[in-house]
């Protein structure tokens, strides 16, 4: 493992993406704290200093509303940031169980779980994102009130993207475990008399993850972008909750007016993407040297 | 030819299990046919809710509705939309055109430019050309297509006037019709073209290693017959299957394009069919487009066998 990490940090591109997305995700969850320090708000509402300019103590101006613009950016970048992040770990959960589970099982039980897999990503995703954000959850016997809750419409995207976004790790999973499956050590493990739990969780999880580990952190990426589009076309986050997805959502209506409010936001989704994938490709690079750099 | 049928066959056996999904999605989403005439129609009473209800069948269980559904549509009758008041095939019709000169474009120039940037990032290894071509393609894969297209407005549209800002090509404006598309078509194209850009460029290095390329080269050829007939023909099997992916790709990305410059496609009707509940709309509109990335990976399955001779045509997958 330390050959593997000193190989990551010998990386400078790898460690700039990290420590974009790190500064990036620290500034996000101290947004309360800057509010207070520079005496802005990112929420409330100030009809005196609508669309002012940048200076003084609003770094980046104000918006329609006279919001403070950073602040706003910061609070949005905490819903983007979570999400993209839960997303990605929820598609790392599932995908890793159905690939394992397919590998290990093998017959019928492999290829039920693989066609469904293929099924799921041959879906045209954005127009399925698009209808999973516009059903009425109380048809599946959700109650009203939990849908009302603030938090209700957050946990809706990330269950979102995990339902369409796990097949890419559970294809991969399950080809990482095949390959770990042949292995003499595995044989070995078993010839001495190792319980399968034992090699599961000993020899074959250890080995076939890190094809998992480069394809999560780009699976954050893809789900960041998913969500921005979700909240851009307007079923995404809703106000008064804002991710950097409404954010655009809202300045394309003031394209004329303060196109620096559509600036903004598509800037940091283009930070946060590029930062992860420059932090995957290392990953990758370091985790697995013989790969290549293919998408 | 087997192959070929047999493919065909599973094909449209997904279609018909994508019919279900997406006819069950439908049906979860909020409000019925029923519901929406009666928000039109205060004075209605709860008799004449039922007797709609049945008229409509929507107090049948789901399957008999899917049933009934799939039956009168291979009878040719897909139903009515709902916001736009005329049978559902007249209105998918010109969307479909519309969306396929979008996309079709889109695909053909992406593709284009992806090949040759990818090829010639792998030719020129460790070249200053290589690493801009990188950078880029980085950036195609990192950039939201929505905000691009945001900025692209602002500059070509507000800024500058020279474009229009998005809608359709109408008679009597002062913009030529080609102009409507530019800006989508960028913004499309920019998208696309980093994936594959760096596909492309590993497929074409891994095959460069190889022993035949520098026999080929060891034998006299010119460098251009070798990276043609030597070089790409090897590189582009699995770059097909990626373009194939790319199509669907495409296609799906085109919602939130269409959406945005007001390009009345598929994409466009998708979205304002889901936000209207007009449901019959949304249904063919999602089958038609999932019938296109299927259509997108059975020419790709063909393709490949085409392209490489050691994948027999009628052995089994």
């Amino acid at each position: 493992m330390s050959t593997r990490l000193q190989r990551l940090t010998a990386d400078r591109l790898a460690l700039a993406g990290g420590a974009i997305l790190l500064t990036l995700g620290l500034a996000a969850i101290a947004a309360p704290l800057l509010e207070q320090a520079l005496d802005v708000s990112g929420i409330d509402a100030d009809l005196l200093g609508r669309f002012e300019p940048p200076g003084g103590a609003h770094l980046l101006g104000q918006d329609e509303a006279g919001r403070d613009v950073l602040a706003r950016l910061l609070r949005g970048g905490r819903i983007s940031l979570a999400i993209g992040l839960l997303g990605a770990i929820g598609c790392t959960v599932i995908g890793t169980l159905v690939g394992t589970l397919a590998a290990y099982a093998k017959g019928p039980v492999d290829a039920v779980l693989m066609r469904i897999t293929d099924f799921v990503m041959s879906l045209p995703s954005l127009p399925l994102l698009i209808i999973l954000a516009a059903l009425d959850l109380t048809k599946l016997g959700f109650s009203p009130d939990t849908l009302r809750s603030p938090m209700a419409g957050f946990w809706r995207i990330v269950a979102i993207v995990v339902v369409l976004g796990w097949t890419g790790i559970a294809r991969l999973s399950r080809a990482a475990t095949l390959a770990v499956l042949e292995r003499d050590y595995v044989t070995a493990a078993q010839a001495q008399g190792a319980t399968q739990l034992r090699i599961l969780t000993i020899h074959v999880l250890p080995n076939a993850i890190a094809p998992v580990i480069v394809a999560a952190t780009l699976a954050m990426g893809r789900i960041v972008l998913a969500e921005a589009a979700l909240s851009f076309l307007g079923v995404g986050i809703q106000p008064p909750a804002t991710s950097w997805g409404s954010m655009l959502n809202n300045a394309q209506d003031l394209l004329v007016t303060d196109p620096m409010l559509a600036v903004w936001p598509g800037a940091l989704i283009l930070a946060t993407v590029i930062a992860i994938n420059l932090l995957g490709d290392g990953l990758r690079a370091a985790l697995d040297p013989r790969a290549g750099t293919g998408a | 030819m087997r192959f070929i049928l047999t493919r065909i066959g599973a094909a449209i056996l997904i279609l018909a299990i994508k019919s279900f999904v997406i006819f069950a999605l439908i049906g979860l989403m909020p409000g019925d046919p029923v519901d929406l005439l009666m928000t039109a129609n205060p004075d209605a009473t709860p008799e004449d809710v039922a007797k709609l209800r049945s008229i409509y069948g929507v107090d049948q269980p789901f399957t008999a509705r899917y049933v009934a559904w799939l039956a009168s549509a291979l009878h040719g009758d897909l139903g009515f939309s709902r916001i736009q008041h005329r049978p559902v095939l007249e209105v998918v019709g010109p969307a479909l055109v519309n969306t396929l000169m979008l996309t079709g474009t889109a695909f053909l120039i992406s593709t284009a430019i992806a090949l040759s940037l990818g090829t010639i990032a792998a030719l020129r290894q460790g070249r200053w050309i290589e690493r801009v071509i990188n950078l880029l393609a980085y950036c195609g894969i990192s950039l939201p297509g929505f905000w691009l297209g945001l900025l692209l407005i602002y500059v070509f549209a507000v800024k500058l006037g020279l474009l229009p800002a998005g809608g359709m090509p109408r008679a009597g404006e002062n913009h030529p019709a080609w102009a409507y598309l530019l800006l989508p078509l960028a913004t499309l194209v920019t998208v696309e073209i980093g994936g594959l850009t760096r596909y492309t460029r590993t497929a074409v290095l891994e095959v460069i290693g190889q022993d035949h390329v520098r026999t080929a080269h060891a034998k006299g050829l010119s460098p251009w017959r070798v990276t043609i007939r030597h070089i790409l023909r090897n590189a582009m099997i699995p770059v097909v299957t990626v373009i194939a992916l790319d199509f669907g790709h495409l296609l799906s990305g085109v919602t939130l394009i269409e959406t945005m410059f007001g390009w009345r496609g598929m994409g466009r009707l998708i979205y304002e069919s889901i936000m209207g509940n007009d449901y019959n709309l949304a249904l063919v509109c999602l089958l038609a487009t999932t019938a296109m990335i299927l259509l997108g990976s059975l020419l790709a399955d063909i393709a490949y066998s085409w392209l490489d001779p050691r994948i027999s045509l009628d052995r089994k997958r």
